[in-house]
C-alpha cells in the first residue's frame, strides 16, 4: 500500500443536491495535496467522507489502508483532522486540550509529556500552557489545533481550511509546519480557498460544484490547462469592456481580475487587434501585456468550461 | 471500552462544569434554593380557616358554640359582622373562607324540639380548602351535639341514647402528626434530582454540537459508549452529592422522621439518578441546541414529576386514564420509595415492585441513549 488516500467515484448527495460527484483522487504517501475550490464546491464534504464522518452515498475511499465505509474506527485512529470551524475547547487551557486529545488517542503515558511539549513548542505557546484557549489569537489557536490533531502521530492528516481567517504571517508559519510534517512522511490533504496557498502544495486538486476539474502540480496545471495565451489589459470601463471583448476575434475567454481584465487568446498574434477593437466600442485601453498564468487564471478557465470535458488526472 | 479514553472524557467534562458558572449554579445552588422554596412553601395542610361568625342570638349556647370552634386549631374567628350586609362584604373581601350564622331563636328551638340548624356558608372558590373545612366543621358540630345530647338527657333524667352509636377511634401511622411536610419533602428530593440531573446533562452533548467541538470529537477513535459513560460519570457524582444534600436537609433540617436504611436510600437514589441522567443525555443527543435541549429536559422531568408522580396529587385519586399514564412517570416509583423508606422504614424487599420498575426504566433509557448517538454528521 503506497497510496495513503484513494477515493474512487466518491459521491455524496443530500436529498436532490449532489455535494460531491464521482470524485477520483489518489494521494501518495508523504504528499501535500491542496484541495482548492470556491466555498460550497464540496471540499469539506469530501474531507468529512474521508474521515468517516459522512457516509459516502456512492463510491468508496481507502485511507491509510482502511476502507472508510467498513472500518471507520480504524481510519480515525490513523488520521488527524482539523475541522473548518475552530473546534478545541475554549474553556480548557492549552495543556488541558492537549491532554484531552492525547487521552482520546491513547498516547502512551510515558510519551504524553514529550508530545505535549512538542505541540506547545510547535504552536509557539511556551509559557502560555495554562492560558484558556479562548483567550488566544487566531494563529495560535490554529497551530494548537494542528498540534492536537497530530498528537498521536497519524500517517494521514486532513486539514479543512486551516488558515481561513488567519493573518498572512500566521498563515505562512502554518504552512512551514505542514511542510515539516510532510518531510517526516505524513500525507496531507489540505483545503483552502486562498489561491496563493496552492503554490505551497506538491499537487493541487481543483474542485468545483462537487467535481474534480483538474489535478496536478501547480506548474503543470499552469502549463497544461490553459489552452491558450494569456494577456492582461487595463481599461477604463471594465464591465463594458468585458462584454465587448467576448466578441473579439481570437478570443477564448475573458475575466475580470481586480481592476484589470485577463484575456485568453488562441494565439499571441490576436493580441494586437484588441486595442483598436476596444477603441471602436469607445473604450480606452492599455496595450495588451503577455502574462504568466496564475492558478486563479487556470481555475477560472477550468470552471467556465462545460462540465463534461473534465480533464483526466 | 477503554478506561483511558473514558477518564479523558470524564475529566474534561468535570473541568467544563467547574468553569461554567451556569452549570455550577444548577449543580450547587439549585438544590438549596428548591429545598427552601418547596420545603417551606408547599404544604397541603388546611389549618386556621378564617371564619366569620354572625351571631344573631348572643345567648349562652351560641357563645359556647363559638368557643368550641375557636378552641379547635382548625378555625380562627376573623370577624363578627353585625348584620347581613357586613357578612356579604366580609365574604367578598375574602376576609373569611366561611360564615357561620347562628339564628336568632337557635337555643329556644334546640331546647323545645331537640333539633336546631346552624347555617355555614363556604367560599368554594378554593375547593380543596372548602372540602377539608366542611369536614372540620362537621367534626366540631358533632362533638358539640354529643355533649348537648348527654346534657339534655341528664337534665330530663333519662339515659343518653347509646344504640347505634359507633365510636370511631382513628389512629394514624407513619406520619402521626398528619404533617403534610413529612409527605412532601421526600418528594421534593425527586423533583430536585430530576431538575438538576436532566438539566445539566441535557447540555453536555448539545453544547459540543453548538460550539463545533463535536466534529473534532467524533473524528477521534472514542466510541459512543465511552463518550456516554465518560460524560455522565461527573454528573452522576454531582447527582448523588445533591441527593445526599437534599436527603440530609430533609432528615436533619426539616426533621422528617427517617426510619429506613441508608443503604436502601443510596441504592435507589443511584438508580433514579441513572434514569434522570439517561433522559438528559438522550435529549441532549437528539436536540442539537442547548436551549432546546434544556427546555425539553425540563418538560420531561419537572412536569410529570410535579403533577403525576404523586408528589402533590395522590395517584389513586386520578382518573383511570391518567393513572395509566403515571405508570410511565418514572419519578412516581422513586417518590414512593423515598416516602416509604423515610416514614415507614421499608426495605428493598418491601419495595421490590417500585425498585424493579426503576431498574427497568434505567436499563431501557440508558440502552436507548447509548444507541442514539452516532459518530456521524449525517
Amino acid at each position: 500500500m503506497t497510496d495513503a488516500v484513494i477515493a474512487e467515484r466518491l459521491t455524496k448527495t443530500f436529498g436532490a443536491f449532489t455535494a460531491v460527484d464521482r470524485l477520483d483522487l489518489t494521494i501518495a504517501k508523504g504528499e501535500i495535496v491542496g484541495f482548492i475550490g470556491p466555498n460550497g464546491a464540496g471540499k469539506s464534504t469530501t474531507i468529512r467522507m474521508l474521515c468517516g464522518l459522512l457516509r459516502p452515498s456512492m463510491g468508496r475511499a481507502v485511507v491509510a489502508g482502511f476502507d472508510v465505509g467498513r472500518e471507520p474506527e480504524a481510519v480515525r485512529a490513523h488520521i488527524g483532522y482539523m475541522s473548518q470551524k475552530f473546534s478545541l475547547y475554549g474553556d480548557l487551557t492549552v495543556r488541558e486540550n492537549l491532554r484531552f486529545f492525547g487521552g482520546l488517542y491513547l498516547v502512551p503515558r510515558d510519551q504524553i509529556e514529550d508530545r505535549t511539549r512538542d505541540a506547545v513548542e510547535m504552536a509557539g505557546l511556551r509559557g502560555r500552557e495554562d492560558a484558556l484557549v479562548r483567550t488566544l489569537a487566531g494563529g495560535w489557536k490554529q497551530r494548537l489545533a494542528l498540534g492536537c490533531a497530530i498528537l498521536h502521530r497519524p500517517p494521514v492528516l486532513f486539514l479543512d481550511e486551516p488558515t481561513s481567517g488567519v493573518e498572512p504571517e500566521a498563515r505562512r508559519r502554518f504552512w512551514e509546519l505542514i511542510h515539516r510534517l510532510a518531510s517526516e512522511g505524513v500525507t496531507i490533504l489540505v483545503s483552502t480557498h486562498y489561491m496563493d496557498e496552492a503554490e505551497y502544495c506538491n499537487r493541487i486538486a481543483l474542485i468545483n460544484a462537487g467535481r474534480l476539474v483538474a489535478s496536478g502540480s501547480p506548474g503543470e496545471l499552469r502549463r497544461r490547462e490553459l489552452g491558450g495565451v494569456l494577456f492582461e489589459i487595463e481599461c477604463s470601463a471594465v464591465g463594458t469592456a468585458l462584454l465587448a471583448l467576448k466578441r473579439a476575434p481570437g478570443m477564448i475567454d475573458v475575466a475580470i481580475f481586480g481592476d484589470k481584465l485577463h484575456v485568453l487568446l488562441d494565439n499571441a498574434s490576436s493580441a494586437t487587434g484588441l486595442r483598436p477593437f476596444l477603441a471602436r466600442q469607445g473604450i480606452d485601453a492599455s496595450p495588451p501585456r503577455a502574462i504568466t498564468a496564475s492558478l486563479e487564471d487556470v481555475f477560472v478557465q477550468l470552471v467556465t468550461r462545460p462540465h463534461d470535458i473534465t480533464v483526466p488526472t | 471500552m477503554n478506561l483511558g479514553r473514558l477518564y479523558a472524557i470524564a475529566f474534561k467534562e468535570t473541568l467544563q462544569v467547574w468553569r461554567d458558572p451556569r452549570s455550577l449554579a444548577i449543580a450547587l445552588l439549585m438544590p438549596l434554593l428548591q429545598m427552601v422554596v418547596l420545603g417551606y412553601g408547599v404544604s397541603l395542610d388546611v389549618r386556621r380557616v378564617g371564619l366569620c361568625v354572625y351571631d344573631q342570638e348572643r345567648s349562652q349556647i351560641s357563645r359556647e358554640l363559638v368557643e368550641r370552634f375557636t378552641a379547635s386549631d382548625w378555625f380562627r374567628i376573623n370577624a363578627k359582622p353585625p348584620d347581613d350586609r357586613a357578612v356579604r362584604e366580609a365574604m367578598d373581601r375574602g376576609d373569611c373562607a366561611a360564615v357561620m350564622t347562628i339564628p336568632v331563636n337557635f337555643s329556644r328551638v334546640l331546647a323545645e324540639t331537640g333539633k336546631a340548624s346552624l347555617q355555614t356558608v363556604f367560599d368554594a372558590t378554593d375547593v380543596n380548602t372548602t372540602n377539608i373545612a366542611t369536614g372540620y366543621a362537621q367534626g366540631v358540630v358533632g362533638m358539640i351535639t354529643a355533649d348537648f345530647e348527654s346534657r339534655w338527657a341528664a337534665s330530663h333524667g333519662v339515659q343518653p341514647p347509646t344504640v347505634g352509636m359507633i365510636d370511631l377511634r382513628p389512629r394514624v401511622w407513619f406520619n402521626e402528626g398528619l404533617d403534610s411536610r413529612n409527605f412532601i419533602i421526600p418528594g421534593v428530593v425527586a423533583i430536585i434530582l430530576g431538575l438538576v440531573g436532566a438539566q445539566l446533562t441535557s447540555l453536555t452533548v448539545s453544547r459540543e454540537w453548538e460550539r463545533g467541538t463535536m466534529e473534532q470529537l467524533i473524528s477521534t477513535p472514542v466510541t459512543a459508549l465511552e463518550l456516554m459513560i465518560g460524560k455522565l460519570a461527573p454528573y452522576f457524582m454531582i447527582g448523588l452529592f445533591d441527593a445526599a444534600f437534599c436527603l440530609c436537609a430533609a432528615a436533619f433540617w426539616f426533621q422528617v422522621p427517617f426510619r429506613g436504611g441508608v443503604g436502601t436510600l443510596i441504592l435507589t437514589t443511584a438508580l433514579f439518578t441513572l434514569v434522570v441522567l439517561g433522559i438528559g443525555y438522550l435529549v441532549s443527543v437528539r436536540v442539537r441546541s442547548q436551549l432546546g435541549a434544556s427546555q425539553i429536559a425540563l418538560l420531561l422531568t419537572m412536569l410529570p414529576t410535579t403533577l403525576l408522580s404523586g408528589f402533590t396529587f395522590p395517584i389513586d385519586q386520578m382518573p383511570a386514564a391518567i393513572r395509566a399514564v403515571t405508570l410511565f412517570v418514572y419519578a412516581r416509583y422513586y417518590v414512593t420509595i423515598v416516602r416509604a423508606v423515610f416514614l415507614k422504614g421499608s426495605t428493598i424487599g418491601d419495595l421490590r415492585l417500585p425498585v424493579m420498575s426503576l431498574v427497568l426504566f434505567a436499563a431501557i433509557i440508558i440502552w436507548i441513549a447509548a444507541r442514539s448517538f452516532h459518530k456521524r454528521l449525517d
